[in-house]
């Protein structure tokens, strides 16, 4: 099965000479599809880095990251563009849902922004919000809903479509304990019930440990990882 | 340990017999405080004897019991009490990471992040069992699972706090295990 992301001994630096920084060094991870991976550590640890650079929102100094088998390294910024547009959603701590917009038309933004015709992207949206638990909710604006309920808003519209990878960081920050445990179960059903394979960074062992693995890492190294759990399940969900 | 008073405090409610107080203790704490009738009836002995329950015949000539009010006085006084203050924390995982501080920064990073992947593992397990076993209904079986993931939590919460300590520590300033040995034979 191709991974759905990988990254090959992945190197990224910021600055140069005396003051440069090795954010990410030598890093090599496969993320399969249906896994729900959550990668921890210490601020400064490179794991923000590392999501960027999966969704190929920053390039790598060396190294090379695989999506769906496509090397985001070699495309050109219009290809990651479309990949970022059509392959990979992003959820973060800041919502930016749009308040004017209802729920059903802040996720059919994407789609539109795509060129997608509104009856299909109408189509599309009510099934990511229904996949989120909100698809009877569709006309409410996002300041109606309660803070875990936007965020779900926000991973519908990170899914919306067919995107397989959703790039999640911190994307409890903002919400009580409560919420937060009810939006990273949603991640996890998501992965193991539709096949989305999801990256969260998170420096919460709580919500980490909802994951199928936990990546550890430290000075811009993996120092140590969960064993991988999950088989037959998401296998089932993959396939099907 | 507190089954003499969760005994009373299932009696405070009505008369129980012994094999019902077993039954009700253990649904009560979810599952997972097993007691052995044995040690229930030898617990209700010293409570008669101490005047805190009171026995009478019931159905099929087994015995009753029923809380007396000095019983309800001193399950009252238990309800009241804060835990005492607490020697200092000797678990097993403090002594490893500190033995490890002892040995130098490299041993202790690595016997954190040992320690850190496991415990995040049987958090897993634990958050596993608790997705599965329950519809939400046995609010006692979901919260004793939830004092263990807390627990757990804290633990890692304490590596994480270790990890960040000796990355900062400054390795001049750093009492080594040799230099203490140094200093100690003097």
């Amino acid at each position: 099965m191709t991974p759905t992301l990988e990254f090959r001994d992945i190197v990224k630096t910021f600055g140069s000479g005396s003051t440069e920084v090795k954010a990410v060094s030598h890093i090599s991870l496969s993320i399969q599809p249906g896994e729900f991976v959550a990668i921890t550590g210490p601020s400064g640890c490179g794991k923000s880095t590392l999501l960027h650079l999966a969704g190929g929102l920053e390039p790598p100094s060396a190294g090379r990251v695989l999506v769906h088998g496509r090397d985001v390294v070699d495309m050109t910024p219009n290809q990651r563009a479309a990949l970022r547009r059509t392959d990979v959603g992003y959820v973060f701590q800041s919502l930016n849902l749009v308040p004017a917009l209802t729920a059903l038309e802040n996720v059919m933004l994407p789609l539109e922004l795509d060129g997608v015709a509104a009856r299909h992207a109408r189509s599309h949206a009510t099934d990511a919000l229904r996949s989120v638990g909100l698809h009877e909710q569709l006309s409410r604006y996002p300041d109606d809903f309660s803070g875990g309920q936007r965020q779900r808003i926000a991973i519908a519209r990170a899914l919306v479509g067919e995107r397989r990878l959703l790039l999640a960081d911190e994307p409890t920050g903002a919400l009580d304990t409560i919420n937060s445990d009810q939006v990273v179960e949603l991640l996890a059903s998501l992965a193991s019930e539709r096949g989305v394979a999801i990256v969260m960074v998170t420096h919460e062992p709580r919500f980490a440990s909802w994951a199928d693995r936990v990546v550890f890492m430290r000075d811009g190294k993996i120092v140590s990882e969960t064993s991988p759990d999950f088989g037959e399940s998401v296998s089932a969900a993959v396939t099907s | 340990m507190a089954v003499r008073e969760g005994l009373l405090a299932l009696l405070q409610a009505e008369p129980h017999y012994g094999y019902q107080l077993k039954t009700e203790f253990e649904q009560a704490t979810g599952g997972v405080w097993p007691l052995n009738v044995g040690q229930v009836y030898t617990t209700l002995d010293r409570l008669e004897r101490d005047g805190l329950v009171s026995v009478r015949t019931g159905v099929d000539d087994q015995k009753l019991y029923s809380i007396t009010l000095a019983g309800a006085s001193a399950l009252g006084d238990w309800w009241h009490a804060v835990p005492a203050d607490e020697p200092p924390p000797r678990d097993e995982l403090m002594l490893k990471v500190l033995m490890a501080i002892e040995d130098g920064e490299a041993h202790a990073l690595d016997v954190v992040t040992r320690q850190r992947a496991a415990l995040t593992e049987l958090l897993q397990k634990r958050r596993r069992a608790r997705s599965g076993e329950s519809d939400g209904s046995d609010v006692a079986a979901l919260l004793v699972t939830d004092a263990l993931i807390v627990r757990a939590e804290a633990d890692l919460r304490w590596l994480d706090v270790c990890e960040s300590r000796i990355l900062s520590m400054n390795a001049g300033t750093h009492r080594t295990r040799s230099a203490h040995r140094t200093r100690s034979t003097k």
